[in-house]
């Protein structure tokens, strides 16, 4: 094969995925960029050139709440997810030694996966609901006098469903990377006199970063656009910037949904890059 | 890492000169010594869970100051041995001793042994200083002394230039360094080496074995180190200990273990031996070596061998290195040697220095092995398929009870 058609062939190979970026990711994130621009005049948008819906957002005291919202939720579910997902991929990692159980039991942390999402969210309702087993339970026993309120529809139960249905995110590139760790180097650091706490601070901790950064960049960009959890699990009292877009889009308010878009985008990009600057994770991919 | 191999024969700094003799702190050098000490094993067992016996009633003295290699086939029990003495594996039953002190229960950090792992084992995301000062930090030394200390050994080991990069940017040669400063660096009594050279190449190897066999003396110290080569383990120790399914077979210096295996096992695996098995038919001794023992060896022949703890009528076996062998003409113009055999060449191969001949005992299909020098050889003049007669002496010919 002569050298232009290897290489002819190198492009071909690339271009399907190539297309399908471009027409389904590209374009539509252009179009959304130029929309943003456009001019809405309460029934129908105008083709132009505004920053009016910029303004709109950035002088509104709801929008910068319902941003301040979803960091809030995104703080919160990283850190929920990197405590519970670092502690079982640990475990899995260093303290199961068959293979194969190893593996089932990572298998068995996609379960969350394995229904649909409102099959999911409707389950929690007799779980945590105002007569569901969590409040009967803390009233026999005598811990409250009246049913929690805050476990459905709020806040709370937000954070809950995305850290359950998310936390496989961090489970597995965290896993990834201890399961990398040279055994040896463990053994080495307790040659040299580390304890183990120093063991995991010095080397596993370090070693394991890249797989904690992957993790981290999955849950925030999958928490920073999310909508459904939000409204499911929120009733109507939470709000997310996913979910003020979906609703201005109800609303056909599609400049304004196109300018929250684009500056969340935009928010998410520099907390991934944030990301990479803290963790080089080359050696991980 | 693997590419960084290919500059160890270019660049001639990689190639691991240390620091010369000269600089190489006093101080150091006495505190390495005064630190140094023996080990003893005594009737150590490792009994894994499942029944298998690693390694099985171990009885070794190690004297301070000495470099010693556990020689054997993988699996024959020497990693394991190594891996009790430095703590990283427990003991089924018996007692390790570093100096005076039962080490039996006391975690590594506490037995005052450093190891060399066999991938080296840096800290891939510490830089050279980091991985070296890495131990002394964990014992809480403090920085002025453990900046003097960390730079001092990087020193001798010739990678200050390197202090402040990453292993993985170091060739193998020079990682290998890195681990040895790490493990010099805490003082420690006793050395243990798991295969520090299986990771380089021929001829890095070589030339960083001998840095290591001249380190070990300049400091004094106590190695212990796991190989299966036997070149290694000739050239390195003091002391060889040649282990096969868990036990010790032989302990002796390279010379004795070359000269005088004794066993079959050592006899194969020191290599270039020829084994035959048959029955004592006499023991008589001997004014030069212990005792002449006479084998029968079934449709070979009666062989006199040097050997002790031989009886009549047990089954045992002699050993000839295939070097010191006699190639004659057949039929043997001379009276007969001391031993001596018929048979068929089947194949003569030329390999430089050595010429190496395959021959057959046509009786039994026995294959024998005899190698001579290149130079030699031409005046011989046999060829492949035809029957000579190789001959041997009696102090060659080495007795092996088992």
């Amino acid at each position: 094969m002569t050298r232009a058609s290897k290489t002819l062939q190198t492009y071909l190979l690339a271009a399907p995925q190539t297309l399908v970026m471009l027409l389904f990711l590209v374009f539509p994130i252009v179009m959304i960029l130029i929309v943003s621009f456009w001019e809405f005049t309460g029934f129908s948008m105008e083709p132009g050139f505004t920053l009016d819906n910029y303004r709109a957002i950035f002088s509104s005291n709801v929008a910068l709440r319902t941003f301040l919202n979803t960091f809030k939720y995104v703080a919160l579910v990283w850190a929920a997810t990197l405590l519970i997902g670092y502690l079982v991929a640990y475990f899995l990692a260093f303290y199961v030694d068959d293979k194969r159980l190893q593996i089932g039991l990572f298998l068995l942390c996609t379960i969350p996966f394995w229904t649909s999402n409102i099959i999911r969210m409707i389950s929690w309702v007799p779980l945590l609901g105002r007569e569901g087993l969590v409040n009967s339970l803390l009233l026999n026993l005598g811990l409250i006098q009246q049913p929690l309120e805050w476990l459905l529809f709020s806040d709370f139960a937000v954070v809950l469903g995305m850290v359950h249905l998310y936390n496989f995110f961090m489970i597995a590139p965290i896993f990834n990377s201890l399961m990398r760790i040279d055994r040896n180097l463990i053994t080495a650091a307790e040659d040299m006199g580390a304890s183990g706490w120093q063991t995991f601070k010095e080397v596993i901790l370090p070693l394991s970063a890249p797989g904690i950064a992957i993790g981290s960049i999955f849950i925030v960009t999958i928490v920073m656009g999310e909508f459904v959890t939000v409204r499911l699990m929120g009733g109507g009292q939470a709000a997310s910037v996913g979910k003020l877009i979906q609703t201005q889009i109800g609303s056909i308010q599609y400049p304004l949904a196109a300018a929250n878009a684009v500056i969340l985008l935009l928010v998410t990009l520099v907390l991934v890059l944030a990301i990479l600057r803290v963790v080089n994770i080359r050696n991980e991919l | 890492m693997d590419s960084s191999f290919s500059t160890s024969t270019s660049t001639a700094p990689d190639a691991g000169v240390l620091a010369a003799d000269a600089s190489v702190s006093q101080e150091l050098k006495q505190e390495l010594s005064a630190h140094s000490a023996g080990v003893a094993l005594r009737g150590v067992t490792k009994k894994y869970g499942n029944g298998f016996v690693a390694v099985e009633n171990v009885d070794l003295d190690i004297p301070a100051g000495s470099y010693c290699c556990l020689l054997g086939p993988s699996g024959c029990g020497k990693t394991t041995t190594l891996r009790m003495v430095a703590g990283h594996e427990s003991i089924t039953k018996g007692d390790i001793l570093i100096g005076d002190t039962r080490v039996n229960d006391l975690p590594p950090t506490k037995r005052n042994t450093a190891m060399m792992f066999q991938n080296y084992a840096l800290f891939p995301h510490k830089t050279v200083w980091q991985n070296v000062e890495f131990g002394l930090r964990m014992k809480g030394v403090e920085k002025r002394e453990r900046d003097r200390r960390v730079g001092e050994v990087i020193d001798v080991v010739g990678l200050t230039r390197f202090a402040d990069r990453k292993p993985a940017m170091l060739s193998g040669g020079q990682q290998q360094r890195v681990a040895l400063a790490r493990a010099l660096v805490t003082r420690p009594a006793v050395l243990m080496l798991d295969e520090p050279l299986s990771a380089l190449d021929e001829n890095l190897r070589v030339k960083t074995r001998s840095e290591l066999r001249r380190l070990q003396k300049q400091f004094g110290m106590t190695f212990i180190q796991v190989t299966h080569g036997q070149d290694e383990a000739f050239a390195l120790s003091d002391q060889i200990v040649v282990m096969d399914h868990g036990r010790v077979d032989q302990v002796g210096t390279s010379k004795e273990i070359f000269t005088t295996p004794a066993s079959r096992f050592v006899a194969r695996f020191v290599g270039d031996n020829n084994i035959f098995v048959g029955k004592v038919t006499a023991v008589e001794p001997s004014s030069t070596f212990g005792s002449v023992v006479t084998l029968e060896v079934d449709q070979v022949g009666r062989f006199m061998s040097r050997g002790l703890s031989a009886s009549v009528g047990m089954t045992a076996a002699c050993c000839v290195r295939s070097d010191r062998l006699s190639l004659l003409p057949y039929p043997p113009a001379e009276a007969s040697a001391a031993n001596q055999l018929v048979a068929r060449i089947t194949q003569i191969e030329f390999t430089g220095f050595i010429t190496r001949v395959s021959l057959m005992v046509e009786a039994t299909g026995d294959e024998i092995t005899y190698k001579g020098r290149s130079y030699d050889w031409l005046s011989i003049d046999a060829q492949e398929g035809q029957l000579v007669t190789l001959t041997w002496a009696i102090e060659d010919c080495i007795f092996l009870p088992h």
